[in-house]
């Protein structure tokens, strides 16, 4: 008796049967690191080898995977099976994960700084680094952004106006614009909903594109290489990887705008929805934090 | 969202382990996959002590003369990052499985696919990084911590492979992470307050906010690595306006919280343990959540005490040296409550009191000679020296390894629902206790006396001690097989029965549900007192 009130008081909360999901993700994720590794060696060494098909093979995996258990979950979404304490756990969950990516940008953001602040000025001989400079590298000046090497590798410094300037308004609208769809979901309002999926996931494109010719101009005309220094590794690196994060998110957004036009949505229950946006908000302060330090400062 | 729907997914209400492989293969169940960590976990532990045997072997006496410096060099690297990353963290990791949804009342870990998909990434990761010493060139050489340029300018090749393999790592321990965090914050059974949870939860709870904040960072630090190595950048090069004590920042921001990372849930066991065989309640239950807090905040900001004599300015010395010490302080707060419960306890031995004695006394050991390193002058002539090695070990051989074994006794009856084999468990106990002195107390001697870490030869004045060490390591070695050879004898469920309490003093939901614990527990939540 006491156990049947008990469970009238509480949701069960779902705990999947056994699934193949995980262990298919795994062994993508073997196939991705192998092969990586392997193809970075091969390209190196010049040679010819399996390092790249099985980078793709797992690659490929890794997608089957993720459509089949993303599949899963949302047919046991739609079947009712999960309940409020669920969905917390996949919002904390989410929210967690994008904490950890913030800390992965962290460590980027913190060798840019380390450089700026401390490596090059002791490389100029600040602090009790008159030697150095004086024995080492007698020819070179600490400026930021650092157009030639100690080395002396010359390269030229990417500006703020422009294409950086326009990505960033072009993000922050997309952001917006996304919140606004995630309102009308709210409200449901559908068509309103669509168009502004539509116009956030147009956005991102059109940031992507803008962001390839950047690096097209930054390789050919402006001598800024992945190789160019410091300067052009922090440039590279960072933006690569928050190119790589609009990516993702812009594929994250258009799998949502088919399950939108699909009708998967309902204003209580739309995590998939509310994490999407999430992710793509980040993705956005990280450029607005991008372009403060990487560009204007 | 009724509740009536949520029935659906559970028609087939069995109570018991489906069979045959696809069971650990595709598993949900937080206690199935509490056992492959662990048992993976167990393997690595033996895997790496075999390396460290190759070590002891070559340093039993001066002179090379069992293997070449480089595979000396691979042996030394990888018995860290296995022990490290294959055998301590897995081993908490899969304690928390099984016992935090015991410990707070909750049918099973938030995520369970994901958990899932979080344990079979390490065997995948662990097979690429070993595949690698046999690969052309061999595997890595440059030490766990993978300083630049010796894992840049100076790596073999197969660095790309290490790289990948310790990204995948990474993604495995967030994954883990994530889950005890939100299974801890979202699952707990109504009455199960923040202040009611065991130590253990509280513990890991810390640890999983630790892990998620910092492998990102090491996922950093080897990206950078990667691209050093193979792409042209020069984050770790001074000709490009890189700095290879950089590394060492990234690294140790990393590798700080990573070491309390591999303590903070050892304090938990040991505060479950104690108790228990003390028949009194811990003491002071408050000061050891906010000391474990504060340890963890700490953590942060202490992490170039490994670099002194990378040429910091003094400002900087200081600092990092007067927080460091700070640590000490919560650290001792945490001792003296653990003995202030022992104080006027009706005490009795059994196995896993006995490991956690040795804890308290060992892991003590290992807290003062890290506050010897911590003075920056001493660490000027003890940095780098075995000093250092004796430090580590004891925190963490006759610390994190031996709460890890307290905490296999002491759950194991529960697990198996049968006792184990306590004689072998003395003989365990007992042997371990005096080899792991033997192999790692004379450290401290050399040393002082200034013999370098890893390096395969040493000069003569050191050969008595390095014969004992190695004596004693090898005799732990072999003691670690008593241990595999009980856990068999468990797990083929041989044995008295238990009962549900197990342990007299014992208390807490995980001791109410029968021994051994049913494959599903509180599908409904449990009443907390
Ligand atoms: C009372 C607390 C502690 C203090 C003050 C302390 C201090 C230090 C210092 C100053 C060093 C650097 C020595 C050097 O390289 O010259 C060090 C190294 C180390 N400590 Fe601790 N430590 C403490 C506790 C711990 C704990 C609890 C663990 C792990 C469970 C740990 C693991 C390590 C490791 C692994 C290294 C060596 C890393 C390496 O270079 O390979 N320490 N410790
Ligand atoms: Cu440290």
């Amino acid at each position: 008796m006491a156990q049947q009130q008990q469970e009238q008081v509480y949701e069960k909360y779902y705990v999947p049967d056994q699934s193949p999901w995980p262990i298919v993700g795994a062994v993508a994720l073997f196939l991705i690191a192998y092969g990586a590794g392997n193809f970075v060696i091969e390209q190196t060494k010049g040679e010819s080898g399996y390092g790249g098909w099985t980078l793709l093979a797992g690659i490929a995996t890794l997608i089957f995977m993720l459509v089949g258990w993303f599949r899963n979950q949302i047919h046991e979404s739609m079947s009712g099976l999960y309940s409020a304490q669920l969905g917390r756990s996949y919002r904390q969950g989410m929210a967690w994960f994008i904490f950890s990516e913030v800390m992965f940008f962290a460590a980027f953001f913190g060798a840019l700084f380390y450089a700026r602040v401390i490596a090059l000025p002791w490389l100029d001989g600040a602090s009790n680094n008159a030697m150095t400079a004086e024995v080492l590298w007698p020819n070179f000046e600490a400026i930021w952004p650092l157009t030639k090497t100690p080395g002396g590798v010359e390269t030229t410094a990417m500006g703020w106006m422009g294409l950086p300037l326009y990505n960033t308004i072009i993000l922050l609208i997309s952001s917006v614009t996304c919140h606004f769809a995630h309102v009308a979901l709210e409200k449901q309002q559908r068509t309103k909903l669509i168009a502004f999926m539509a116009v956030t996931i147009l956005l991102g494109l059109f940031f992507l594109v803008l962001q390839v010719e950047e690096y097209v101009h930054a390789y050919r005309e402006m001598n800024l290489t992945l190789q160019s220094g410091i300067y052009g590794n922090t440039f590279f690196l960072l933006t690569g990887f928050h190119g790589m994060h609009v990516t993702l998110g812009t594929i994250i957004l258009i799998v949502l705008f088919l399950r939108i036009l699909k009708g998967h949505f309902t204003p209580e229950n739309h995590f998939a929805f509310q994490a999407g946006s999430w992710y793509w908000h980040f993705v956005d302060v990280v450029w607005v934090m991008l372009f403060f330090f990487v560009y204007i400062l | 969202m009724s509740t009536a729907t949520t029935e659906l997914g559970h028609d087939d209400h069995h109570h018991h382990a489906p069979s045959g492989i696809k069971r650990w293969l595709y598993t949900t169940n937080h206690k199935d996959i509490g056992t492959l960590y662990l048992w993976f976990a167990f393997i690595m532990f033996l895997i790496g002590g075999a390396m460290a045997m190759v070590i002891r072997a070559e340093l039993f006496q001066p002179g090379l003369q069992i293997v070449d410096p480089n595979f000396f060099n691979q042996m030394t690297t990888v018995h860290g990052l296995i022990m490290v990353f294959g055998a301590v963290m897995p081993a908490f990791t899969g304690l928390a499985n099984w016992l935090v949804p015991m410990m707070i009342g909750a049918p099973d870990m938030a995520l369970p696919r994901m958990n899932n998909w979080s344990f079979w990434i390490l065997p995948m990761a662990f097979s690429i990084l070993l595949a690698s010493l046999f690969m052309e060139g061999g595997g890595p050489a440059f030490g766990w911590t993978f300083y630049a340029p010796l894992s840049t300018t100076y790596s073999n090749d197969t660095t790309a492979l290490f790289v990948f393999s310790v990204h995948i790592m990474g993604i495995s321990s967030i994954m883990g992470a994530i889950n005890v965090i939100v299974t801890i914050f979202n699952m707990r059974a109504p009455g199960m307050t923040w202040m009611k949870m065991p130590l253990f939860v509280w513990t890991w709870l810390i640890t999983a906010f630790l892990l998620i904040a910092v492998m990102p960072v090491l996922a950093g630090a080897v990206t950078m690595v990667l691209t050093d190595k193979f792409f042209g950048t020069s984050f770790f090069s001074a000709s490009g306006g890189g700095d290879p004590v950089m590394f060492q920042h990234i690294f140790w921001f990393f590798g700080h919280p990573e070491v309390y990372i591999m303590i903070l849930p050892a304090f938990g066991i040991i505060s479950a343990i104690i108790p228990t065989f003390s028949r009194k309640k811990l003491f002071g239950y408050a000061s050891m959540v906010y000391a474990t807090t504060s340890i963890a905040l700490l953590s942060f900001i202490v992490w170039a005490h490994h670099m002194f004599t990378t040429g910091m300015p003094v400002g900087a010395e200081l600092f990092f040296m007067f927080a460091t010490m700070l640590i000490s302080v919560p650290t001792g707060v945490k001792v003296f409550n653990w003995v202030a419960t022992m104080w006027r306890g009706s005490l009795t031995f059994e196995v896993p009191m006995l490991f956690a004695l040795a804890f308290i006394v060992l892991f003590t050991i290992g807290g003062l000679s890290g506050l010897m390193l911590a003075i920056v002058p001493v660490d000027f002539q003890y940095h780098d020296t075995y000093f250092v090695v004796a430090h580590f070990h004891y925190v963490l051989v006759t610390g994190a390894i031996f709460s890890i074994m307290a905490a296999v006794y002491y759950w194991l009856p529960k697990w198996t629902g049968k006792m184990f084999d306590i004689t072998l468990a003395k003989w365990h106990f007992w042997c371990s206790l005096i080899s792991v002195n033997v192999l790692f107390f004379p450290m401290h001697f050399v040393g002082l006396a200034g013999m370098p870490r890893r390096i395969p030869d040493y000069a003569l004045q050191f050969a008595d001690f390095n014969k004992w060490i190695s004596l004693g390591g090898f005799a732990f070695g072999l003691s670690q097989l008593i241990f595999l050879a009980l856990l068999i004898k468990a797990c083929r469920k041989k044995g008295e029965p238990v009962s549900d309490q197990v342990w007299e003093g014992a208390e807490g939901l995980e001791w109410e549900i029968p021994s051994p614990a049913p494959y599903h527990t509180f599908e409904t939540p449990p009443v907390i007192k």
